[in-house]
């Protein structure tokens, strides 16, 4: 960049801004998530700060590296990998083993970033393409949740965190299967009140759904965020759950429960509505939040897993581009069809 | 017509055809069932040893096996040869010691995995009246995962001594085996399952229970079809 | 370049790295990318892909004036067909084990593009000593990139090679690496390094060229 002043800058017309840049809207995600992660370091201690550092840390220096072997100035000055990152060790177990959260996060950015052609043509979400990787990898130390709020979290580790490179983890820790799991396999509710404040097990940063939605909030009143695919989302698994459970309350869970367990509410606010991966029109971003939702429900009622939000996004990414070749944004300047006919 | 056409080649007259073809697969099928018949003796003994080694292996005590069939009158008559593979017939395999005692018998079960049919064969003790041993003979379970049936060692330790000793009419188990989940198993006829491959360490035990449910009332029945021995 | 100008090693090293069936050519993915699970397999699956390879060309070029274009096709799929019923037998007898983890992707080799694409476009053009050498050259190069695929895939996924632990007990096996999908990571892993040392190697070329050039002009 030239020194401001120094250059005259010539540019075609529009001249109006839109008012925020990439950096002032990825700063103000990094906001947003900050109480997510304080909550998530405050419920899991330094099990939870390791692996949000390690997170952070792999995916900045792994952005940093490709840029500088492909002969590129460096893009983390951007937020975008910051954001990458932190989504990252959020959606992550506490207690995997720091080795496994650096793979991921080489993962994240290498792959689901870099070979795609770097920030804008990400089609997936690079931190689920890490973490489904992970998943894909490590199936039972993915799967391995530690209880939140135990008595020495902020000064000792469960001994998976620290386990050496390429071997295998044994936890010590007290395990504690997750809302969704023991409604999977043993049919037990949680009290919403837990699910919303995030006094239960889970991944680092999904347990909290009322900071979720708070940072969510923020983002919309900013107007940074397309309100339409989270409220799609909700609503689409709201509906689907609730028609299930109305037809067998035993077998399917309450719509409410849905909502707020499990990493929907993070996938909904941060994951789902991230720019690059979510078509451009709004009939598009409803139809795309009302499918993630839908395959959301379909994997937790029917699927293998207990959680699918991952998958469904993942899925919605792929089909973005196709939603927005049906539902093309009408060109500035060009009349609409009935006006023109 | 100045411009002649490029001379396009003398068509392929049909003998030439029929000659390549028919000589061809002549000398194919001629190749073919020379060398089937050639290595069939091979694959039918790979085979049969094959069985041989996975009866031993689920009847530790065994060292000599005779194959019995199930008759239509409902009792078992030895089959000649000492372990022909069936061909849907329904089979197993008695095992005896040293002194020609009865230890046990090998029974072939299979049922719906993960990915496909497994089949496999267990070996049933009348002294412990439990399953010692089981093999997986064949199965398309997925590798790193469902193959864990195989090998996972904590899995393997559920048919050291699984019990399946009849209820009071005799004609069905005292209790059917039940898969549970891993690390629940209190009682000697459950299955403890796999953490990762919960699918297909229940189909092994869905396996083991349709089968044992069906052969082991009826081997006890005919229990003196195997004594003696030859 | 004129093709007689090549010697029949050419036609060898050809298929090892140049014009590599996997790597370059992209041929062959089915067995390529399903029986690489362990080195074992992708070896044996490799070794015997390339036994059908070598005899097809060579029974396909001794024919070659015999068999009318009309019917080229049919008769190469006999002749090919023949030679994997032929290893099928041959490796049931050998090892049952090797059979099942084989599976049916022995039959499979039947419909394996690069051995119908060889037959085709070189075979049928050939003399027996060329079609053979391509032969022996194309399925050894395609044993050698199922290779590469199977024991990456095997070392990562289990921590073996060849059924021989590497590591310690304790190693975390990547199950991804043994699903169908770590297939395609290790290929595409493959495929990356392969392009980028060609390349490599064309910018250098391309630098030497310039700097001749140069030289002379002074």
């Amino acid at each position: 960049m030239p020194a401001p002043g120094k250059t005259l800058e010539i540019r075609t017309s529009p001249h109006i801004l839109s008012g925020y840049s990439v950096d002032s809207i990825m700063f103000n995600v990094v906001l947003a998530l900050l109480p997510v992660t304080a909550f998530a370091i405050f419920a899991f201690g330094l099990a939870g700060l390791l692996t949000l550092s390690m997170a952070l840390v792999s995916c900045v220096l792994t952005e940093h590296l490709i840029c500088r072997a492909t002969g590129k100035p460096t893009t983390i000055g951007d937020w975008s990998v910051t954001i990458t990152g932190l989504l990252y060790g959020l959606t992550l177990p506490p207690s995997l083993p720091l080795w496994m959260v650096a793979v991921g996060g080489v993962i994240c950015v290498a792959m689901g970033k870099a070979l795609f052609g770097g920030l804008g043509y990400n089609t997936f979400n690079p931190a689920l393409v890490g973490r489904a990787v992970l998943q894909a990898a490590f199936p039972v130390a993915m799967t391995t949740w530690i209880a939140g709020f135990t008595a020495g979290r902020f000064t000792s580790l469960p001994s998976s965190t620290l386990t050496l490179p390429f071997t295998e983890p044994t936890v010590d820790a007290v395990t504690s299967a997750t809302p969704l799991a023991l409604w999977k396999f043993s049919r037990e509710t949680t009290a919403v009140a837990d699910l919303a404040t995030g006094f239960t097990s889970g991944s680092a940063g999904e347990t909290s759904s009322i900071l979720i939605i708070l940072g969510g909030l923020y983002l919309i009143a900013r107007n940074m965020m397309n309100w339409r695919i989270p409220v799609s989302i909700i609503a689409a698994v709201f509906v689907l759950s609730g028609a299930l459970h109305l037809v067998d309350p035993t077998r399917y869970a309450s719509p409410v429960f849905m909502i707020f367990s499990g990493g929907l509410m993070l996938g909904a606010m941060f994951m789902a509505s991230d720019m690059v991966g979510s078509p451009m029109t709004s009939i598009g971003c409803y139809l795309y939040g009302a499918l993630i939702g839908v395959v959301t429900v379909v994997i937790r009622t029917w699927g293998g897993l207990p959680e699918g939000v991952m998958y469904a996004i993942l899925l919605g990414n792929a089909v973005t581009p196709h939603l927005d070749r049906w539902f093309r944004p009408r060109v500035y300047g060009t009349a609409t069809k009935e006006a023109a006919s | 017509m100045s411009r002649a056409l490029p001379a396009s080649p003398a068509p392929t007259s049909t003998w030439h055809m029929y000659r390549a073809m028919v000589g061809v697969g002549v000398c194919c099928g001629l190749l073919i069932v020379g060398v089937f018949q050639a290595t069939r003796p091979v694959i039918e003994r790979n085979k049969a040893e094959a069985l041989q080694s996975a009866i031993f292996q689920v009847l530790p005590d065994a060292t000599a096996s005779t194959t019995f069939r199930l008759r239509d009158s409902g009792d078992f008559a030895p089959v000649d040869g000492s372990a022909a593979g069936g061909d849907g017939e329904p089979l197993v395999y008695a095992g005896y010691d040293d002194d020609q005692k009865l230890v046990g018998l090998a029974v072939e079960a299979q049922g719906m995995g993960y990915q496909d049919v497994i089949r496999l064969i267990y070996g049933y003790s009348f002294a412990d009246e439990a399953i010692i041993g089981t093999q997986v003979l064949e199965s398309k379970e997925t590798p790193g995962l469902g193959d864990k049936i195989e090998t996972d060692p904590g899995f393997l330790e559920n048919f050291e001594r699984l019990d399946v000793s009849l209820a009071q009419d005799q004609s069905s188990l005292a209790h059917p085996i039940v898969p549970v989940r891993h690390g629940n198993k209190t009682q000697p006829w459950e299955v403890d399952g796999i953490t990762g491959a919960t699918i297909s360490s229940e189909a092994i035990a869905n396996i083991l229970n349709q089968s044992a449910q069906q052969w082991i009332p009826r081997i006890q029945r005919n229990l003196q079809d195997f004594q003696g021995g030859e | 370049m004129a093709v007689s100008t090549k010697t029949t090693t050419d036609e060898f090293i050809k298929g090892l790295w140049k014009d590599n069936p996997v790597f370059v050519q992209v041929l062959g993915m089915c067995p390529a990318l399903a029986v690489s699970n362990t080195a074992r397999n992708a070896l044996a699956m490799g070794l015997a892909t390339a036994f059908v390879l070598v005899m097809s060309n060579m029974v396909v070029s001794s024919l070659r004036s015999f068999i009318p274009k009309e019917v080229r096709i049919a008769t190469y799929i006999l002749v090919i067909a023949t030679f994997v019923t032929l290893v099928d037998y041959v490796i049931q007898a050998i090892s049952l084990d090797l059979y099942k983890a084989l599976g049916a992707f022995i039959s499979l080799i039947v419909v394996n593009c690069l051995i119908l694409g060889r037959a085709e476009a070189f075979a049928s053009k050939n003399t027996i000593a060329r079609s053979t050498m391509d032969g022996l050259g194309m399925g050894v190069g395609f044993a050698f990139a199922l290779f590469s695929i199977g024991a990456v895939r095997e070392i990562f996924g289990a921590g073996s090679l060849f059924g021989v632990s590497l590591f310690h007990d304790a190693f975390q096996d990547w199950v991804v690496m043994v699903l169908p999908s770590g297939g395609f990571f290790t290929l595409a892993g493959w495929l990356l390094l392969f392009n980028w040392i060609k390349q490599r190697k064309a910018q250098r070329e391309r630098a030497a060229t310039l700097s001749l050039t140069e030289e002379a002009a002074r």
